[in-house]
């Protein structure tokens, strides 16, 4: 669904990619993750066409993203859904006109039926009274809910996740993820998520993908990945307090 | 020793190629604005809601001032033009520098100062965070959302503002010429009526007008190009303000020379 082919990015005379090859598996949840810094975020933004590469190929579905008109990457942005990492929710609108913003920008439902299922989208991420608040009365993981909710409103057949529990304490991290998840099972979109959050994220993505230094270092489904024997991998994901999870790690 | 002018003639050469760059950038923000203005979907929505707050909102700091600005030049035009045994005069005098000058820049000015840097801080913030990035993934051009209504706004609102500044300071002129300094009420209009042509008054609209545009223009860039930080945001601002207060006082000399 999604290839990045030789992707090459340099940001403020910095290097940041430098020669990103990453196939996203359709219908699945993959995780990208690396130390901070190394461009997780500037790749997904190339994903989506908020960057184009200095050199290399975006293609989605066989299209190259980087290569077409703005009236084109419109086209295809329509199949995408994106939440940021500071939820990026429109802080002059309630939380209800957030999530009925691009259904009533793009036309997707009557005011009746726009109603309907912005609540039914709220109910189901938590904020079923919340709709009246604006941005700056709701908590970090409020946030983050809303921002899923917008997200998916629209029933893209691509999110791309940023950093989404960036900030949160460990249980409002756990129900994320676990909205994540749910929301995946219900309507099977392609997603992927940016994370630091290891090793939690290997129990609730297919797929993962490790950037170091400007390149995919390694790519494994989750349960493989821990297993990767790579000096790099091992360093990054073994942590000392996670011991079920990573026990793996120890192996090594 | 060799190296020093070297090093000065680089480092012109350098900033002079920043400032061609960002001119450039400038111009073709403001081109990309203008063809976004005549695709649909228009929303009128949003234009009423910005000329709400580039007009609207500015007419209480606008009637301020050109209460103040009509009091001193009635104040001081009384004082030249008595001199000359011209009193009988002071209604043109106002309202011709009014007309011609006064409305249009410092009306302008006003709104920079008010709604300029309002626009610049909220284009920015969104910026910061994100709100503009998630705009685009929605496939909505941000360009034809946040700086078209803001610049129609800005078109229309300010020569109405620049109207009710010429009016609002001509009554204020009168107020101290005909009322504190004794010039006879009739006189003071009479000279205004005979001496107030349609191309003053055309050409303060078509000044305010021109100012409109530069200051949506320079302070919606300013927010759209902010680096991402609290302090390249109050950076952006300032020079927002101050580019387009410059701006306005350069191109008013320009148009002057033209209309005269």
């Amino acid at each position: 669904m999604i290839t990045l082919t030789g992707i090459h990015k340099t940001l403020g005379g910095q290097p940041v990619l430098r020669g990103v090859d990453l196939e996203i598996p359709a219908g699945r949840l993959t995780a990208i993750i690396g130390p901070s810094g190394e461009g997780k975020s500037v790749l997904l933004k190339h994903m989506i066409g908020l960057l184009r590469p200095d050199r290399g190929h975006v293609f989605v579905d066989g299209v190259d993203i980087a290569r077409i008109s703005d009236k084109e990457l419109n086209a295809i942005r329509k199949r995408f859904a994106m939440l940021f990492q500071s939820a990026a929710l429109f802080d002059s609108m309630t939380v209800f006109e957030n999530v009925a913003f691009p259904l009533r920008e793009k036309q997707l439902a009557s005011e009746p039926e726009l109603s309907t299922m912005v609540q039914g989208m709220l109910d189901r991420v938590g904020l079923g009274n919340m709709g009246h608040k604006y941005p700056a009365e709701l908590s970090g993981g409020m946030k983050k809910r809303a921002g899923l909710a917008r997200a998916l409103v629209t029933g893209p057949e691509i999110i791309l996740f940023d950093e989404p529990t960036t900030g949160l304490d460990p249980l409002m991290t756990k129900s994320i993820h676990d909205l994540i998840v749910a929301m995946h099972r219900v309507f099977g979109f392609t997603g992927v998520i940016v994370s630091h959050e290891i090793p939690k994220i290997f129990s609730i993505v297919d797929w993962v993908a490790m950037l170091r230094d400007g390149k995919i270092l390694a790519m494994a489904p989750s349960q493989e990945f821990q297993r990767i024997p790579d000096p790099r991998v091992q360093e990054f994901i073994c942590i000392d307090d996670a011991p079920a999870a990573v026990a793996p790690c120890r192996e090594h | 020793m060799a190296r020093i002018p070297v090093l000065a003639v680089r480092k012109i050469g350098a900033g002079t190629l920043l400032l061609i760059e960002e001119m450039g950038r400038m111009f073709l923000f403001l081109l990309r604005t203008l063809s976004w203005l005549c695709r649909p979907p228009f929303r009128f929505s949003l234009i009423v809601k910005q000329l709400h707050f580039v007009g609207f909102k500015s007419t209480f700091v606008v009637v301020l001032t050109s209460t103040f600005t009509g009091m001193v030049l009635g104040l001081q035009g009384y004082y030249s033009l008595r001199k000359f045994g011209s009193e009988a005069l002071l209604g043109s005098a106002v309202a011709l520098s009014m007309i011609r000058e006064l409305g249009p820049v410092l009306a302008s000015l006003m709104v920079t100062a008010r709604a300029g840097s309002a626009m610049t801080a909220e284009i920015g913030i969104m910026r910061i965070t994100e709100q503009i990035d998630a705009l685009e993934t929605m496939a909505i051009n941000p360009l034809q959302y946040l700086i078209t209504p803001k610049l129609v706004a800005s078109v229309v609102g300010v020569p109405l503002l620049v109207a009710m500044f010429d009016i609002v300071g001509i009554w204020g002129g009168h107020l101290v010429g005909v009322n504190l300094l004794g010039v006879s009420s009739g006189s003071y209009w009479s000279s205004i009526e005979s001496a107030v042509e349609w191309r003053d008054v055309y050409g303060g609209i078509l000044k305010s007008i021109s100012f409109g545009l530069i200051i949506s223009w320079v302070c919606c860039y300013k927010g759209f190009y902010t680096t991402l930080s609290a302090e390249g945001l109050g950076k952006a601002t300032t020079e927002a303000v101050v580019l387009t207060s410059v701006l306005i006082l350069v191109w008013d000399y320009f148009l002057t020379s033209v209309l005269l």
